[in-house]
């Protein structure tokens, strides 16, 4: 692999530096339970969690699993499962 | 030759440098150097953009978005100053940039106290700026130009810190031959660095780097810190053949082909303790003492001061610095140097602290106390303080 002097980067790096692998809890969207009211894509901090036809789905390639989209969620569709279980 | 302030004749080495950015904050002693500069761009003498910083800390990110742009940059500081741009140096280093910095050393608080020591630059040995320190005026004047073409060469691409002593060296009125504008323009080509931040070509410098390769890249740090022990000898024996001047490359010595104590210590007091030499020398007593001239404290020259002293019997290091809780920072280091060698005894003394005064019988005192322990085969004391007289 070759470093950069300086750690320099040409744009567009977060395309390769995949966040989620800081995730220790992936939060898992029960879609049937799920209303679309879009409050977790609106609290996502990292912006990982898209509407998708009626419902919402999560982006795992970034989310780093903060759990604030299961903290906010109102009907509580969302659930925090360890990393691997 | 003109006599002048010593912060003029470094100004004036600045001048023919043409940095295109410079980036100051003023705090004794090193105001005149900015306050010179700041003349200069207002009349007109020197065609750089002169930013007017509200802190050291600004100052120095000021040069560091500067010179990542491929901007010639400078500033100076001293003291608190210095202290204040802890973090920014670093960042100088890690994303290797050619900023050069001179240093007019001075003590830290607390208790305040606006004199001459090495602490400020010496508390940041680590940061990654190569250290170099200037015995007299001259040598201040003509290490700010060594300095520039040392930081941008491709082998190098670090910073530079140019230590003068602080109203010692920046405030002494002293003879000094300036270069001319044309010679040092033919010795320092212009900045032309491979990546630069321009919006033709997007690039992001000193980005995240994981546990993966954050290693990889102080080891690329320390690598080329290393290149540089070559580079600054190579770039003062190239300056010799352009001025006539020479300093040594990064260490000096006087005196010390048959010396049986070695003094070694970096900046003005050089100067006192070549006088001290030459009377010790001349009272008839046979007294064999000679001076290592410590140039450049980072990158560490340790193989070429184990070589320098390999032959004598005692060297008493001066520190105008203090690790507090050990000894004086070059003690520590030139001992880690003569680990491997059966090396001469090292003793240890912390003066010139804040600006007090060290004279040529405080040099012979510390001579005569090196004489002494290799009489007796023994350092009594490691490291000790000298003349506390106010206790």
């Amino acid at each position: 692999m070759k470093l950069s002097i300086g750690a320099m980067a040409e744009p567009g790096s977060t395309r390769t530096n995949k966040t989620g692998s800081w995730r220790t809890f992936k939060p898992i969207i029960n879609v049937e339970a799920c209303i679309g009211c879009g409050t977790c894509s609106m609290f996502c901090p990292e912006g990982t969690i898209c509407k998708v036809a009626d419902k919402y789905a999560i982006d795992y390639d970034y989310c780093k699993g903060c759990g604030i989209c299961a903290h906010e969620c109102p009907v509580k569709a969302i659930e925090m499962v360890l990393e691997g279980e | 030759m003109e006599i002048m302030e010593g912060s003029l004749a470094v100004a004036e080495a600045v001048k023919a440098c043409r940095p295109n950015v410079i980036a100051a904050y003023p705090i004794t002693p090193q105001t005149h150097i900015v306050e010179e500069i700041a003349r200069m761009v207002a009349d007109g003498e020197l065609a750089s953009e002169y930013v007017r910083v509200e802190s050291e800390h600004s100052a120095m990110s000021v040069c560091i978005g500067a010179s990542a742009t491929g901007a010639r940059t400078y500033t100076a500081t001293t003291s608190q100053g210095m202290a204040l741009m802890h973090e920014v140096l670093f960042n100088a280093a890690g994303l290797r940039l050619p900023i050069v910095m001179t240093a007019a050393n001075r003590s830290l608080s607390a208790p305040i106290n606006i004199w001459n020591d090495q602490q400020d630059a010496v508390s940041e040995r680590d940061s990654g700026w190569i250290q170099l320190y200037a015995e007299d005026t001259q040598e201040a004047s003509d290490m700010t130009i060594q300095a520039y073409k040392i930081a941008e060469d491709r082998d190098i691409l670090l910073p530079v810190m140019v230590g003068m002593d602080g109203f010692i060296l920046t405030h002494v009125h002293e003879p000094v031959e300036l270069c001319p504008q044309e010679k040092v323009d033919d010795f320092l080509p212009s900045y032309d660095p491979d990546h630069y931040l321009t919006p033709k070509n997007p690039l992001s410098f000193g980005t995240i780097v994981y546990p993966s390769t954050y290693t990889e890249f102080r080891y690329m740090i320390h690598e080329a810190m290393k290149r540089a022990e070559r580079k600054i000898i190579d770039v003062a024996s190239d300056f010799r053949d352009k001025f006539g001047r020479h300093y040594g490359g990064l260490i000096d010595t006087y005196e010390a082909e048959d010396a049986e104590v070695l003094i070694m210590a970096m900046g003005s007091v050089i100067g006192t303790a070549k006088d001290a030499i030459d009377e010790l020398r001349a009272d008839g007593k046979g007294e064999k003492v000679g001076l290592v001239k410590v140039r450049c404290y980072r990158p560490f020259p340790a193989e070429a001061i184990a070589e320098a002293v390999k032959s004598a019997k005692a060297i008493a290091v001066l520190d105008k610095n203090i690790s507090l809780g050990y000894e004086g920072a070059l003690h520590t280091d030139v001992k880690s140097a003569l680990y491997k060698e059966n090396g001469p005894l090292a003793l240890g003394f912390i003066l010139g602290l804040g600006g007090r005064d060290i004279t040529k019988n405080t040099i012979k005192n510390i001579a005569e106390k090196a004489q002494k322990a290799i009489k007796s085969g023994r350092v009594e004391k490691d490291s000790e303080f000298v003349d506390l007289g106010a206790l």
